[in-house]
């Protein structure tokens, strides 16, 4: 679809630059500001220039927290999109079992972040849970399973918690860019005798493009910057095993309060997030160009 | 045969879904004593007493008046400024579209962990501090791009031909805008509301950052009480059960609305 060139469509813009500007550049400018001042108190400031930045870079648990993260949120995306496509291929196409699985798939999104955490203690734990219990009972793991005892077991139960939480997401959109697809090219996929695999590849895989985008591309950011469920079911821990980026950063500008070097890592994630965001957008839009989607 | 087998997967996917919830609210039909004392599937003897706690004690039940004031306006803002923001991005080719799109986005893509303190700052300067007003407004810095983005979809899929015919019978935009185009997207429009009142009822940094007693939303009153009194993991496992109530009743009620926007396929 052609659309038209008209500048004066800025002033239906406007209102959306002007109230997310208000909430993103004023921080933003904060903590660009903090991240190059050493502060001592109310209006004794020190100018720092990069030390900041120099010291985060060169910050060896930066290091290992971001290489945990890298892991998490590749794993998240290998599990979670070919999982979320799968549920959604399965799910009913007509009558009142369409509302009733969009209820089901919707009901975890819909829970506080620090809830889901709880909800997955009480569900694992080795004396209370059904899960803990439930996996002790068979005999098979040695040690028994305790979510805050290895960080094997710790990071299984983060990445359970992840799946079971986030995937319906997935779910959802993919369903939603199935249901987009007219009756017609299913027609054409069975005139041809094609295999469910064949309209599968060139036919549904191809349409679901622009909601994978929005999947790939949420899931990538959220899991990048997972805070409240793992820091309310592990705690970062056993050690730092399960110590995300968002954990490690509260832990210095909120708890410590060491504001510049907080403000300085700050940066340095948001642009991590960013670039690699962008890179996906890039991709994944380029990857449709070749098939007319 | 091929149906019944995906059916059967999907059956059991759904069985694992639902079992940490149910987990949760077998819990939470039980003392503290008994989670403590015996491991039962099921809740044996049926007690309402962490429900009665809760729902009879204000500095609780206050948090889920609070959570749901600040989701409502959040919900009604980010709708309001998005909707004309999106037709411009669905219709309109101008100067620096597509930066100030993905800008938009980039805004979701914060960690919200140390934008919490300049936040505190910001809105204790302008006197929001403790307001349910500041608490929706910070929401929509995720929340508006997302919308933003959701409508576009939805926005793309009316032909343009309809505007044009509503322009050349000498409708101005503003009318056409709300008496006949939006009822067009309604749907998307339903969708886009439940997506931003999802994201705003989960939040909890800002949420917890940005309030003190007036506005305090449930996520953070939960955790305040964990650390005081120890883990009374019946009552902390009522008031989880609590918080997913209002979600359950919103999709609840839109889940028609909800198919028919997913069938547009435009979310």
């Amino acid at each position: 679809m052609d659309k038209w060139q008209d500048n004066r469509a800025w002033f239906l813009v406007l209102p959306v630059f002007v109230i997310v500007a208000f909430s993103a550049l004023i921080p933003l400018m904060t903590v660009v500001n903090y991240s190059v001042q050493d502060i001592f108190g109310p209006g004794e400031t020190v100018f720092v220039g990069t030390e900041w930045f120099k010291q985060m870079l060169g910050d060896y648990r930066l290091h290992d927290a971001l290489l945990r993260q890298f892991l998490f949120s590749g794993l998240v995306l290998l599990i979670e999109i070919p999982l979320g496509i799968l549920i959604a291929l399965a799910m009913p196409k007509k009558g009142w079992g369409v509302s009733t699985s969009l209820v089901i798939l919707a009901l975890p999104l819909l829970i506080p972040w620090n809830v889901i955490g709880t909800i997955w203690i009480i569900f694992t734990r080795p004396d209370i849970g059904l899960f803990g219990v439930g996996i002790n009972s068979l005999n098979l793991l040695d040690p028994p399973f305790d979510h805050t005892a290895t960080p094997l077991y710790a990071w299984i139960t983060v990445m359970l918690m992840e799946v079971w939480h986030w995937t319906p997401l997935v779910a959802l959109l993919a369903y939603a860019g199935l249901r987009a697809i007219p009756e017609a090219y299913y027609q054409a996929a069975r005139i041809d005798g094609a295999s469910p695999w064949a309209t599968f590849w060139y036919i549904q895989l191809p349409k679901m493009r622009g909601v994978l985008t929005i999947a790939v591309l949420l899931r990538w950011m959220d899991s990048f910057l997972i805070y409240a469920e793992p820091y309310v079911l592990t705690g970062g821990g056993p050690g730092n095993s399960t110590t995300f980026l968002s954990i490690y950063l509260v832990k210095i500008a909120l708890q410590q309060f060491d504001l510049g070097p907080g403000a300085a890592f700050s940066l340095i994630y948001f642009l991590i997030v960013l670039l690699f965001s962008f890179i996906f957008y890039q991709a994944l839009q380029r990857v449709g160009k070749g098939e007319k989607g | 045969m091929k149906v019944k087998k995906k059916t059967i997967g999907l059956l059991i996917y759904f069985a694992i879904l639902i079992l940490p919830i149910y987990w949760m609210l077998n819990m939470s039909l039980r003392s503290n004593a008994d989670i403590l004392a015996s491991f039962a599937l099921y809740p044996k003897d049926i007690t309402f007493v962490n429900y009665l706690k809760i729902l009879t004690d204000s500095s609780w039940y206050m948090g889920y008046v609070n959570s749901m004031i600040y989701v409502f306006m959040n919900t009604v803002i980010a709708l309001t400024f998005a909707l004309p923001a999106a037709y411009a991005f669905s219709r309109y080719r101008f100067l620096g579209d597509g930066q100030m799109f993905f800008w938009l986005l980039t805004n979701r893509m914060a960690p919200a962990a140390v934008f919490a303190l300049p936040f505190f700052q910001l809105y204790s300067t302008i006197g929001l501090l403790d307001t349910h007003i500041a608490v929706a407004l910070a929401h929509c810095l995720f929340n508006v791009p997302l919308a933003v983005w959701i409508l576009e979809g939805f926005m793309s899929g009316i032909p343009k031909e309809i505007d044009e015919t509503a322009f050349i019978d000498g409708y101005r935009f503003p009318r056409f805008f709300i008496t006949i185009f939006i009822p067009l997207i309604r749907a998307g429009v339903g969708v886009t509301a439940f997506f931003c009142f999802m994201f705003s009822w989960v939040e909890l940094l800002f949420a917890r950052t940005l309030t003190v007693t007036a506005a305090k939303p449930i996520s953070a009153i939960m955790t305040r009480t964990i650390s005081t009194s120890g883990l009374d993991y019946g009552l902390l496992a009522a008031a989880g059960i609590l918080t997913i109530i209002p979600g359950a009743l919103v999709i609840w009620f839109v889940r028609n609305h909800l198919a028919k926007g997913f069938a547009l396929g435009r979310v």
